[in-house]
C-alpha cells in the first residue's frame, strides 16, 4: 500500500495542479494578512475559504484524479496485488497530496506573520485540522463516486452534485426546517444536523472558537454547553474522523466487488 | 501678603480649634457615634487611622466627617452603616466595609434620607449591599469613591450607587465592581453622571429608571450584564462612553426603552453582543459613534421612529443592524459600513450605490433564533446577495443613501 501511496502522491506533487493549488493558498494567505493586518480577522476571513473550497477542491480532484489514473490502476490490478491496496493507496496519496498544499500554503505565510507569537495560533491549527479532515471526506466521496460511475460525465456530475448538496443544498433544507418548525424546541434537532454535514460541523466548530459562542448562545444554553466545552470539541472531531471512516469503508467494499 | 496668607494657614492649622472632634483609639473620643452625638452644626469630626466597629451611625446635623488615614468603618453584615438625616454632609476618605445583606430592606453602607448638598468622595466601599444610596436628596457630589461587592445572584445583591428622587447631583469619577447595577437612577432629574468605571456587575453598569435631562459623558462600562440600560426616561445625553466586552447569552452595551429626545455621541461600543438594544426609542440621534466588531451594532424592536444615525462607523459586526419589522421610518445617512461593497467613481468619499444595512439573515435570526447556527454558511451568503438585489422581507426604505468610503474620526 505504501509503495501505491508513494507513486500516487509523487505523480502528483509534480503534476501542476498541486502546484496551482498550493499557490493558490500561498496568494490567499499572503493577500488575507497583508489586507487585514490582523491575523484573527485573516483566520476569520480564511474560515469562509477553507469551509467552502477544500470540499469543492477535493471533490473535483478526487473524481479527476481517479479518472485519468484509471489506466495505471489496470495495470496495477493485473499485479499480484491486493485491490484495497491499491485503492487505499490512490486515495490517500490525493489527500495527503492535497492536504499538504494546504497546510503549506497557509502556513507559510502565517508563520511568516509571526503566527507562533499569535493568541491565534490554536485557532489556526483548528482550522487547518478541519480543511485537512473535509479534504480526506470529499477525497473519499469522489472515490465513491468514481468507482460506481465508470461513465465520466455522469461521475462528474454526481461529485459537484454531491458538493452543491452538502454546502449549499443542505443548508437550505436546515433552515427552511428551522423556520417551518420554529414553534417547536429545536436545539437538539439543530445540534443532531449539524452533525450530518462535515461542512457545517467544521464551519461550527471554527466559530465557536472564534469567540462567536456567545451569539449562538443566544438561542439557548445548549449549544454553548456542547460546543463549547472539551466535551463538544472531542465529540465534533469524533464525528469528523466518522466521517472520514466511514466513506474509506465505502471504498473498500466496493473495490473488492468492482468488475474492471 | 501671600508669606502671611500662608502663615495665617499655618497658625490655624496648629490651633486646636474650636469646631473639630478628633476620634482614635486613645483619643478622649473612642467612637465615631459618640464624637457625631457631641459635635455641634457644621462642625469637623477627624478620624485617625484604626478600625471602628459600629453601626446605624445616625448623622441628623450638618458635619463634615474627614478620614486622616484612611480608617475603616467596619459594619460586621449589620443594618445601614451611615445613615445622613441632614444637609450639608461631606464624609471623606473612609474606608466602609461589611455591610448587612437583607431581603426585605435596602441596607446601605452611607444611607442619604432627605439631605442636600451633600458631598461624599475618596471612599472606598467594600462587601457592600447598598452603596451609596440616596433619597430625596438634591444637589450633592459623589466624588471618586470605590465601590464593590462580590454580588454573585440579582436578588442577593444591590447596587453600587443608587438615587431615587433626586434632583442635581453630580456623580464623578468613582469606581464600580461586582455589584448588581453599578449606578441606578430612579426618577432623578437634571443630574451628571462624569469619568465613571463601572466594571463586572452582574445587571447593569449604569441604570436610568424614569429619570428625565441627565447626561453621562466619559464612563466606561466593562463587562457587564448589560453596560447602560436607559428605560422610560427622556432628554438623556450620553457621550464620550465607552462599552466594551458586555458579552455574553443576554448582553447589551447600550440597551434602550421607551426613550425620547436622547442625544447619543462619540461613543465607542466595541465586542458586546448586542451593542444598541433599541425598544420604543423616538426622536433619538446617534451621531459619531464607533461600533466595532460587535455581534449586533444596532437592533431594532420595533416601535422606533424618527431616529438618525449618521456618521457613525459600523467595523466587523456580526450584523451591522437588525430589524423585525418591514417597517421603517429611521434615517440611516452619512456612515461607514466596512461590510459596503460600493464603489466611488467621483472620489468624493461618498460611495455612489447606496448600501442596505439589513441582511436578509438577521431578518431570519430575529424571527427564528435557532437559525443563527447557520452564520456564515455559504447559503446564507447566496441568500443576502439575492437579497440585496431586490429586497423582499427587509424594509426597503432602508437604506444609507451616502455610506462613506472610509472610516471617519472625529
Amino acid at each position: 500500500m505504501i509503495k501505491v501511496l508513494q507513486y500516487s502522491f509523487y505523480d502528483l506533487i509534480r503534476s501542476r495542479w498541486s502546484y496551482v493549488y498550493f499557490l493558490f493558498y500561498l496568494v490567499l494567505g499572503f493577500a488575507l494578512l497583508f489586507l487585514n493586518n490582523s491575523i484573527s480577522k485573516a483566520v476569520i476571513t480564511l474560515m469562509n475559504v477553507i469551509v467552502v473550497l477544500t470540499p469543492m477542491i477535493g471533490t473535483i480532484f478526487g473524481i479527476m484524479y481517479y479518472y485519468s489514473s484509471r489506466e495505471f490502476t489496470e495495470l496495477l490490478l493485473a499485479q499480484p496485488l491486493r485491490r484495497r491496496t491499491i485503492f487505499l493507496g490512490q486515495y490517500l496519496g490525493v489527500a495527503l497530496s492535497l492536504t499538504l498544499s494546504l497546510v503549506f500554503g497557509l502556513g507559510l505565510p502565517f508563520a511568516f506573520y509571526g503566527l507562533g507569537q499569535s493568541a491565534e495560533m490554536g485557532n489556526f491549527a483548528l482550522l487547518l485540522l478541519s480543511g485537512a479532515f473535509l479534504t480526506f471526506i470529499f477525497v473519499a466521496l469522489a472515490f465513491i463516486i468514481g468507482l460506481r460511475n465508470d461513465n465520466r460525465i455522469k461521475g462528474f456530475s454526481y461529485a459537484i452534485l454531491i458538493w452543491l448538496l452538502l454546502a449549499v443544498i443542505y443548508d437550505g433544507i436546515f433552515l427552511i426546517s428551522l423556520i417551518i418548525f420554529e414553534d417547536y424546541p429545536l436545539d437538539k434537532f439543530t445540534l443532531i444536523a449539524t452533525m450530518f454535514n462535515p461542512i457545517d460541523l467544521s464551519r461550527i466548530l471554527i466559530l465557536l472558537k472564534l469567540d462567536i459562542s456567545a451569539l449562538l448562545g443566544y438561542t439557548g444554553a445548549i449549544f454553548q454547553k456542547f460546543f463549547g466545552t472539551q466535551t463538544g470539541l472531542f465529540t465534533s472531531l469524533g464525528v469528523l474522523i466518522v466521517w472520514t471512516l466511514v466513506p474509506v469503508y465505502f471504498i473498500v467494499r466496493l473495490a473488492r466487488k468492482k468488475d474492471f | 501678603m501671600q508669606r502671611y496668607l500662608g502663615l495665617l494657614g499655618l497658625l490655624l492649622l496648629n490651633l486646636p480649634l474650636w469646631g473639630q472632634i478628633r476620634v482614635c483609639a486613645d483619643c478622649e473620643i473612642k467612637t465615631i457615634r459618640e464624637a457625631v452625638a457631641l459635635a455641634q452644626p457644621h462642625d469637623t469630626i477627624f478620624v485617625q487611622t484604626g478600625v471602628y466597629q459600629e453601626n446605624t451611625i445616625i448623622i441628623n446635623k450638618p458635619l463634615v466627617l474627614l478620614g486622616q488615614g484612611q480608617p475603616v468603618i467596619d459594619g460586621n453584615h449589620n443594618g445601614n452603616l451611615i445613615e445622613i438625616k441632614a444637609d450639608s454632609v461631606e464624609i471623606a476618605a473612609f474606608t466602609i466595609r461589611n455591610v448587612g445583606v437583607s431581603y426585605t430592606k435596602d441596607l446601605a453602607a452611607i444611607l442619604l434620607t432627605k439631605a442636600d448638598h451633600f458631598y461624599i468622595h475618596d471612599n472606598r466601599l467594600e462587601k457592600v449591599f447598598f452603596g451609596i444610596l440616596v433619597e430625596k436628596s438634591h444637589h450633592g457630589r459623589i466624588v471618586n469613591n470605590v465601590v464593590s461587592s462580590e454580588a454573585e445572584e440579582e436578588f442577593t445583591s444591590g447596587n453600587g450607587i443608587h438615587l431615587w428622587s433626586c434632583r442635581d447631583v453630580l456623580i464623578k469619577g468613582n469606581e464600580l465592581f461586582g455589584l448588581r447595577d453599578g449606578i441606578y437612577l430612579e426618577f432623578v432629574e437634571q443630574s451628571t453622571i462624569i469619568d465613571n468605571h463601572s466594571h463586572d456587575n452582574i445587571r447593569y453598569g449604569l441604570h436610568f429608571m424614569f429619570s428625565n435631562h441627565d447626561n453621562y459623558y466619559d464612563n466606561t462600562f466593562e463587562r457587564n450584564g448589560a453596560g447602560v440600560a436607559v428605560m422610560f426616561s427622556k432628554f438623556i445625553n450620553m457621550k464620550r462612553n465607552r462599552f466594551y466586552k458586555n458579552w455574553g447569552t443576554a448582553s447589551f452595551g447600550l440597551l434602550l426603552k421607551e426613550i425620547y429626545d436622547a442625544e447619543i455621541e462619540n461613543n465607542v461600543f466595541e465586542e458586546n453582543t448586542i451593542a444598541i438594544n433599541i425598544e420604543g426609542s423616538t426622536r433619538v440621534n446617534y451621531f459619531h459613534n464607533d461600533l466595532i466588531r460587535n455581534g449586533w451594532a444596532v437592533k431594532v424592536a420595533g416601535g422606533c421612529y424618527a431616529n438618525i444615525f449618521e456618521n457613525n462607523n459600523f467595523i466587523d459586526n456580526s450584523f451591522d443592524v437588525s430589524y423585525n419589522t418591514k417597517m421603517n421610518d429611521n434615517r440611516f445617512l452619512g456612515n461607514y459600513w466596512s461590510s459596503y461593497t460600493g464603489y466611488d467613481l467621483n472620489r468624493d468619499g461618498i460611495g455612489d450605490v447606496p448600501y442596505r444595512p439589513v441582511k436578509l439573515f438577521s431578518y431570519i435570526v430575529g424571527r427564528t433564533p435557532e437559525t443563527i447556527i447557520l452564520l456564515r454558511s455559504l447559503f446564507i451568503d447566496i441568500l443576502n446577495f439575492s437579497e440585496k438585489v431586490s429586497p423582499v422581507f427587509t424594509p426597503d426604505n432602508l437604506v444609507d443613501e451616502a455610506p462613506k468610503m472610509k472610516i471617519t474620526h472625529d
